[in-house]
């Protein structure tokens, strides 16, 4: 799950980390008067989104005073960055600058531990910085049985900072920021920049963190920052129901129960001349009322020609799929092709309850995969 | 011959009398895996299906029974804690299905491991198979037949799409490992790989591979350097869009880091077989073996 910019500059404030003022508004007013509070100094007017790159599209603005800051916010409120409207905007003292650097923490699939990385060049190239000068990145796996050991931070804030009396206010940053990583449950948690003020004190001026699915459940105040509202409504609707869905621009909806399977149904479609609509995953153990939900939001794409099931049953009974079918039917109106395929877990029982309905089931995905790619190029008409 | 389980295999069930647990125990009963015992705390000294002793702790479990291997079906949130029982209680292999186990458990869960010397598989995976001896976890034993192709697999039910396709065309399997989707996982495809090398049974490998990550193009490195058995490859996830989550935590491409086109590239400088889609498994092991 991605958070807010200003979400993830709260979690680092109650870790201990310094962090500049920051309100967050709604509309131009709200900025504006959110500017006059900051006192009467520039300030940066910041979208909310969750996306990269906000800066290079336009999202972040200097205002030199309330009124300008409210101009602009009312210029970013709305403004579209990768497809993804702002809603919110991040009105916050523009700091004067001496030095940017970048902080962060992820999770590393090869040291199988979290790995700290700093950088001297951080701002907003850091990605750049990252594919052309690699040597500038330096990074410290962490053993998470122990944390960020004080050494370990020192080291990183040397690679940083000459001057030692910031690589003293450096190091307990860092500490700090792996601890609410943690504490967030988070695969990465960075941030960039670092900045060094004319005073010489050390603050984080933006922040990232984006939390593991998987911890939600067990740390309910961070599934509270969730902004639904800036997520795809179909996505939100697949998760309420337990499914991962994922929005394609092809025509051929797909059901698949299993992740790797999925993916590979979409690339048959692709195989075979068709274009997916979707991944979308029922899960192991599904119940009828998970393909019910399936269902309805494959349907609710128009581009949608025909609706490709692939269902390998292990845990997933085959009977419980065609039930879902079944009771899907009866609820709304299906209006394009289903073309199922089923095998495995109680396959024979699946086939006699569609059939009961005059629906067929194939026992092979190659053939079913064919159907459903002829289907949706015919339109939608009846194979 | 096979590879992680066989005849030999005496296995604990962490979790026998939750939901899933009961179910798969009960299949893995009716295909001949000698369960020795289940765990449930609080539910020590009941019989599972009147036969298998249920004891509170693995460790209990193992004194009285000599348990060797365990599998975990608890809920995700426990499935750390049931892995760290696992290895204290000092079984060797430790099979974890759960699935949705925090990434953050799993980093402190692998030093422990390595420390003691057990072998993870999983977790979020559907476990393994040695068809004709023993099965841990989930697979279908149904769609397995014994015979001369090792596979390993980071998805389930494509695992199963692909072994369903070599049984239906008469070829068996020595061992079926499905190794989890997740970013951090106990064995990884070098782990299955070397195993079925040293495997005298095992004459071809095949290896379905996915999106994300580098795993797939270690293992091709591996390959070239060091199996000499034939090996045939797959990669789910081509249609992919970049930087999108299917599902499997792992399977996510950031940047050109990852991504199918660039692990098949891999595979085919190793000389590894690549399908073009799941039932060209059939012919591409018909060829080699």
């Amino acid at each position: 799950m991605n958070i807010h910019e200003y979400q993830a500059r709260e979690l680092l404030r109650n870790a201990g980390i310094p962090v500049p003022p920051g309100e967050v508004a709604t509309t131009a007013a709200e900025a504006k008067a959110a500017a006059e509070r900051l006192g009467s100094g520039k300030v940066v007017v910041k979208a909310q989104v969750h996306a990269g790159g906000r800066g290079k599209a336009g999202g972040v603005k200097l205002a030199d005073t309330p009124r300008e800051a409210g101009e602009i916010a009312g210029r970013i409120l709305g403004m579209k960055i990768k497809g993804l409207t702002v809603e919110k905007v991040l009105v916050a003292p523009a700091a004067d600058i001496k030095s940017e650097a970048y902080v962060g923490v992820i999770v590393d699939r090869a040291s199988q531990s979290p790995v700290m990385m700093v950088s001297p060049a951080g701002g907003i190239d850091i990605e750049e910085v990252a594919a052309k000068t690699p040597e500038k990145i330096f990074k410290t796996p962490v053993d998470a049985r122990y944390g960020l050991l004080t050494h370990q931070a020192m080291a990183l804030a040397f690679r940083l900072y000459d001057d030692v009396t910031l690589v003293r206010q450096a190091a307990p940053i860092l500490q700090k920021l792996y601890r609410a990583f943690v504490d967030a449950g988070a695969s990465l948690a960075e941030i960039n920049p670092l900045v060094v003020t004319p005073r010489n004190e050390v603050v984080a001026l933006d922040a990232k963190i984006v939390v593991d699915d998987n911890e939600l459940e067990r740390r309910p105040a961070i599934e509270a920052l969730r902004d639904a509202a800036s997520e795809n409504p179909f996505e939100v609707q697949a998760r309420e129901a337990n499914l991962t869905y994922i929005k394609l621009d092809g025509n051929v909806g797909c059901i698949v129960n299993g992740a790797g399977l999925a993916m590979a149904t979409m690339d048959l479609v692709k195989y075979y001349g068709g274009e997916p609509a979707n991944f979308l995953d029922i899960g192991g153990s599904s119940n009828p009322d998970k393909v019910v939900a399936a269902l309805r939001i494959v349907t609710a794409d128009p581009n949608v020609k025909a609706i490709l099931f692939n269902i390998f049953g292990g845990i997933t009974r085959c009977d419980d799929v065609a039930n879902g079918i079944v009771a899907a039917a009866k609820q709304f109106t299906v209006p394009v092709p289903i073309v199922i395929r089923l095998t495995g877990t109680n396959e024979d029982a699946a086939v006699k309850i569609l059939e009961s309905v005059g629906m067929k089931a194939m026992t092979d995905m190659d053939q079913a995969v064919q159907q459903a790619v002829e289907v949706a190029r015919k339109g939608g008409a009846a194979a | 011959m096979s590879i992680f389980i066989d005849k030999g295999t005496r296995l604990v069930v962490q979790g026998i009398t939750g939901r899933d647990g009961s179910f798969h125990s009960k299949q893995m009963l009716a295909y001949g895996t000698t369960i020795v015992a289940g765990v449930t705390p609080g539910k020590g000294g009941q019989r599972f299906e009147g036969t298998v002793p249920v004891f509170n702790t693995v460790a209990d479990a193992v004194a009285a029974t000599g348990a060797n291997a365990s599998v975990i079906y608890v809920p995700a949130n426990f499935a750390a804690d049931a892995i760290f029982e696992a290895a204290d209680a000092g079984v060797q292999l430790v099979v974890c299905i759960s699935e949705g186990v925090p990434v953050l458990d799993m980093t402190r869960v692998m030093p422990y491991l390595r420390e003691k010397g057990v072998r993870l598989i999983g977790p979020n995976c559907p476990g393994l198979i040695s068809p004709g001896q023993a099965k841990v976890g989930i697979i279908p034993g149904s769609i397995c037949v014994p015979g001369p192709v090792g596979l390993v697999s980071r998805s389930g039910t494509l695992t199963y799409e692909v072994v369903y396709q070599l049984t239906r065309a008469g070829i068996g399997q020595t061992t079926c490992v499905g190794i989890g989707g997740d970013p951090i996982i106990g064995t990884n495809f070098i782990d299955c790989l070397a195993a079925f090398q040293a495997d005298p049974a095992t004459k071809a490998i095949v290896m379905m591979g996915e999106i994300g990550g580098t795993d797939e193009q270690n293992a091709a490195a591996f390959v070239k350097a060091k199996v000499t058995k034939p090996v045939v490859g797959f990669i789910a996830g081509q249609t992919a869009p970049p930087g999108r989550r299917m599902g499997h935590a792992g399977a996510i491409i950031s940047g050109s880091s990852g991504t199918a086109a660039e692990k098949i590239a891999a595979f085919e400088a190793a000389g590894i077989a690549v399908m073009k889609r799941p039932l060209d498994v059939v012919q591409l092991i018909t060829e080699r073996l």
